[in-house]
């Protein structure tokens, strides 16, 4: 067990008993409840910043904080095995930022049961924290799927329209999507005669003796498929703005910001390393649905009418660059993708705390049926328009998504270079949905709609309590944006250990 | 028979071997005795002093397999033989019986029935499956299933005034009796073989499971032998509700009482495949045979169960479809089983989780204070969760471990059968298990909707909302067990040190 190991295993422990504890203090009344969520929250980010600034990049192997527990599964080689690296630090610290605005927001707000809600939404952080902490990968598994049900039942009791549609589409698809992939995984355990679910074992089993071609394309296959419809690959993207639109917010938050990358994180850090050329067998596969991802959805995404599900399609979207990012196969590519990652987790997380805060004052989702609300709430609409901004990552320099972007961009450029011209088109594309939305929203005149229901509801601007979740999100955002080394060096570092990534670039 | 096997046998009548069955079998009779010499108003504690007999027997066993003082090997001629499996199979019937127990005692409470019969047969019940398990001779075998399944005609129509709990007795009993016939004829066949002194490896005591095994191994092309082995099947198919022999499943699960209907679905299941795997043993030999007739059960089995569960409403026949379709993923272990030594552990752990989801859903299904419970249907769940919360709980736990969802039992069930399918190179079969498992999302989710998700949608018609929640039902011995079925799904899901440890010492 290294040093500082503990902290890792306080920071999935801590929401997962904070959840408990929330039902616990249930009777001592509301502010009982927020004050033990929210710690439940708040105190991973600070675990997870004290890993970040304790962490060494040239730790040997890879991975730091390692520690490994036996839980009664180890005559089939599954052990907790926990430790982070390069990869997996800045999604768990990001994790952890995610969560805790997910929480400030959602323990402010007006969900019949709020209990009940902090514990889903608790029981989700201490998996989602568990997922990028893991080196097992039975318990990668375990803890996407400790946080996907969660996902279920939030929305299924709080969503909004069409909840009960929604959750049960979002299930079948997702419960079809790991089901798929833990067939994968337990393909390459059986067929690398490695006996163990360990990732660190595994690899330098495999690097030793590969596993044969046909078994790592079916495998590679498997795990392609099983993640793609985790991380909403096109055709098989139509669960997540469904779901995302009939979502309480912080679930959403906390679904398309990070859950959602567990996928990517899944063929980043598993499934390319172990099946190399199961990758080269996909690769065309990966790009063309990556293109569907990107000009498809795109066009659908401005099609959209509803802010909320504009939004999701809008995130659908960006799975695709990251999908190509992660077929060109080099360390600027990759890189890329976990740096976006990061920043498309902040943003789009922030995207949909705003887009409920949207709602509160406009009484709907209609872009239509809004307009001009800047005048009214200036903060929000500054909020707003920096996280679309963010989010297409066109002209901001100082916002994350721009450098993992445009790292992206560069390596699809010497990967295939006619693919950039797609990419392109899909930046237009964004703009134009990102800035139209901005537009009937914030500017113009108010449509009749949201006249009629402002005698109902008077318009304030933000108040503290919505702006410190919203700040706690822009801040790490133009903290990366500022300063991606801090970031993008321990990525490189891990990437470059890696021989996959590493080869291709020479 | 020879006066030789006589005197073999009763040389080998080591009766304290058997103290476990013994001890259920008296106290199966003092309660009987207890309802003559006690006066009425006692009668009622009859039923606790059944659970507590249960569990010090049931103490007495799981120490006994700790310490490993409990005997191992052949005994009453062969009849019997005893294993670390065998007595895992009797914890496993007994806490089957203890928890049927505790539903009985609520669910008779309600009702102006002769309550101590129905724990008496339930304990011969028992006691007959715990020797099934350890049946090493297929007369033994067949007397220990008789004795259950008389017993499963009783309590099948055990509430006598209802039409329905009758028709399901006389549907259970009709198919009950052409199973038995089936397999009997089965046995029938085998023993002709057997004892046939013109071919090699006979022997006069051929319905011996090793006798058998090494006559079908010198064999392997006898026609009766392999006639006598599917007709066998069949009959065990029967008992673990695989296709085709699942057809009077939703009918008799839905009419039966609803401790019978737990009796049913978590021993009688159970049962089967412990005979299935000592047969995996006997036709060893006949593999090319006895495998792939398995794999075809299995499949069609996945796929009825999970394909008829999903239009229906009512619960227990929803529970026992899904239960249909269990048996098709257990018949997946018991095939993988065949060149992975280990899936006979994952099968009991299956079996185990099955116990523990089971116990949670039943014990809350009991609770739904409706006076006819052969009719409880999804609505019937409505606002569960607000209601009562705790049982909303142990739903959830109990249908999610079911679903095979992490972190709980049932998850890692799926998972070692999966991970051994995989290594014996089942593909097809894993493929057919994963879709089962997609599609029984559905019918699962859709019990935990009702009880979850309308939790706002029908406010404005509380006063016409079903009174089937209950209020003040749920006493310290149900809190108890709830709990106990609660926790142990969840600790055999986050931790199964305490579990496999067990198994594999």
């Amino acid at each position: 067990m290294n040093d500082f190991a503990s902290l890792v295993q306080f920071s999935i422990a801590v929401p997962i008993v904070a959840a408990f504890l929330t039902l616990f203090v249930k009777s001592w009344g509301r502010p009982a409840v927020q004050i033990v969520s929210v710690t439940g929250f708040a105190l991973p980010l600070i675990l997870a910043l004290s890993l970040w600034g304790l962490y060494d990049p040239s730790t040997p192997g890879g991975y730091a904080f390692v520690s490994n527990l036996d839980t009664g599964l180890e005559m089939i080689g599954v052990s907790l095995h926990l430790g982070l690296n390069g990869v997996s630090l800045p999604l768990f610290v990001m994790a952890s930022v995610v969560g805790l605005a997910a929480g400030l927001f959602a323990a402010q707000s007006k969900a019949e049961n709020l209990s009940r809600y902090l514990f889903c939404l608790l029981i989700m952080q201490g998996g989602l924290m568990g997922v990028f902490a893991s080196i097992d990968i039975f318990f990668f598994y375990f803890f996407h799927e400790l946080a996907l049900i969660p996902t279920f039942i939030m929305v299924g009791i709080w969503g909004g329209r069409d909840r009960n549609y929604a959750a049960m589409k979002m299930t079948i698809y997702l419960t079809l999507g790991a089901m798929l992939s833990l067939v994968g995984l337990i393909a390459i355990y059986v067929k690398s005669g490695a006996e163990s679910f360990d990732l660190i074992t595994l690899k330098a089993h495999l690097a030793e003796i590969p596993l044969a071609d046909s078994v790592q394309n079916y495998a590679f296959g498997l795990l392609l498929f099983g993640f793609g419809i985790l991380v909403s690959l096109w055709p098989l993207h139509t669960w997540a703005p469904l779901g995302y639109g009939a979502a309480p917010s912080s679930a959403a938050m906390l679904h398309a910001g990070v859950l959602k990358k567990f996928g990517l994180y899944g063929l980043v850090q598993v499934a390319i390393p172990l099946l190399p050329d199961g990758m080269g067998h996909w690769e065309n596969w990966i790009v063309w649905l990556a293109l569907g991802n990107i000009l498809v959805v795109g066009l659908i995404a401005m099609a959209q009418r509803d802010l909320k599900q504009m939004i999701g399609y809008s995130s659908v979207m960006h799975m695709g660059y990251a999908f190509l990012g992660i077929a060109a196969m080099s360390v600027l590519g990759v890189g890329g993708v976990v740096l976006m990652m990061v920043a498309h987790g902040l943003t789009v997380a922030l995207l949909f705390m705003l887009s409920t805060m949207v709602h509160h004052r406009t009484q709907t989702f209609e872009m239509n049926e809004m307009g001009g609300l800047a005048k009214k709430a200036p903060v929000l609409a500054a909020f707003f328009v920096c996280a679309m901004m963010a989010s297409i990552g066109l002209p901001g320099p100082g916002l994350a998504n721009f450098w993992g972007e445009i790292s992206i961009f560069l390596a699809v450029y010497d990967f295939r270079n006619w693919l950039v011209y797609a990419v392109v088109a899909g930046i237009v594309i964004s703009a134009i949905y990102g800035l139209r939305a901005i537009a009937s929203v914030f500017y113009g005149e108010e449509a009749d709609e949201f006249i009629e229901s402002q005698k109902e509801v008077s318009v304030e601007d933000m108040s503290w309590a919505e702006r410190v979740p919203a700040l706690i999100l822009i801040v790490v955002m133009f903290f990366i944006g500022f300063f991606p080394k801090t970031v993008t060096e321990s990525i490189n570092d891990a990437l470059e250990s890696e021989p996959v990534y590493a080869q291709v670039e020479e | 028979m020879s006066a030789e096997i006589f005197q073999k046998i009763a040389e080998t009548n080591t009766w304290s071997w058997i103290t476990p069955e013994f001890a259920i079998g008296v106290l199966a009779l003092s309660l009987l005795v207890l309802e003559v010499i006690l006066p009425k108003v006692a009668h009622g504690a009859i039923p606790r002093i059944a659970i507590l007999g249960q569990l010090v027997i049931l103490g007495y066993v799981v120490t006994g397999t700790c310490a490993g003082t409990l005997p191992a090997g052949e005994a009453f001629g062969g009849m019997l033989y005893f294993d670390g499996t065998g007595q895992l199979f009797r914890v496993f019937f007994l806490g089957a019986s203890i928890f049927v127990s505790y539903l009985g005692m609520v669910s008779l409470d309600r009702r102006t029935l002769p309550q101590v019969e129905y724990f008496h047969i339930l304990l011969v019940i028992t006691a007959a499956l715990m020797l099934l398990a350890q049946a090493n001779h297929f007369v033994m075998l067949f007397v220990a299933l008789e004795t259950a399944t008389v017993g499963f005609y009783i309590l099948v129509s055990y509430f006598r005034h209802t039409t329905v709990s009758l028709e399901a007795g006389l549907k259970y009993l009709i198919m009950g009796a052409l199973s038995s016939t089936i397999l009997l004829f089965g046995i029938v066949l085998l023993y002709g073989a057997g004892s046939n002194p013109a071919l090699a490896g006979s022997s006069q005591d051929s319905l011996n499971f090793g006798n058998l095994a090494g006559f079908l191994a010198a064999n392997p092309d006898d026609t009766l032998g392999l006639i006598g082995m599917i007709l066998v099947i069949s009959g065990v198919a029967f008992k673990v509700g695989a296709f085709p022999f699942q057809i009077w499943i939703p009918d008799v699960y839905q009419g039966a009482p609803l401790p019978t209907t737990a009796l049913l679905a978590v021993s009688s299941k159970a049962a089967g495949f412990a005979m299935l795997l000592s047969f995996s043993k006997v036709f060893s030999a006949l593999g090319d045979w006895f495998y792939p007739l398995l794999s075809a059960l299995a499949i069609l089995t996945i796929l009825f169960g999970n394909f008829a569960a999903l239009t229906q409403r009512n619960l227990k026949r929803v529970i026992g479809l899904s239960g249909v379709s269990h048996a098709g993923f257990l018949l997946i272990g018991v095939i993988a089983a065949r060149t992975v030594d280990w899936a006979s552990i994952a099968i009991l752990f299956y079996l185990f989780a099955y116990l523990l989801a089971s116990a949670a859903v039943f014990s809350v299904l009991v609770h739904l204070n409706k006076d006819d419970d052969s009719d409880l249907t999804l609505d019937d769940l409505g606002d569960l969760a607000k209601k009562n919360g705790f049982l909303g709980l142990a739903l959830a736990v109990g249908v999610g471990s079911l679903a095979g969802i992490p972190p709980l039992a049932g998850f890692i069930g799926k998972l070692l059968i999966f991970i051994a399918a995989f290594k014996a190179e089942l593909y097809g079969l894993l493929g057919v298990a994963i879709v089962g498992v997609v599609v029984s999302i559905y019918y699962y989710f859709g019990i935990l909707k009702s009880a979850f998700f309308d939790l706002w949608q029908f406010q404005a018609d509380e006063e016409e909302a079903p009174t089937a929640i209950p209020g003040s039902a749920l006493g310290f011995l149900g809190k108890l067990a709830i709990v106990i079925a609660i926790a142990g799904t969840l600790l055999l899901g986050f931790y199964q040190s305490p579990f496999s440890s067990w198994l594999v010492g």
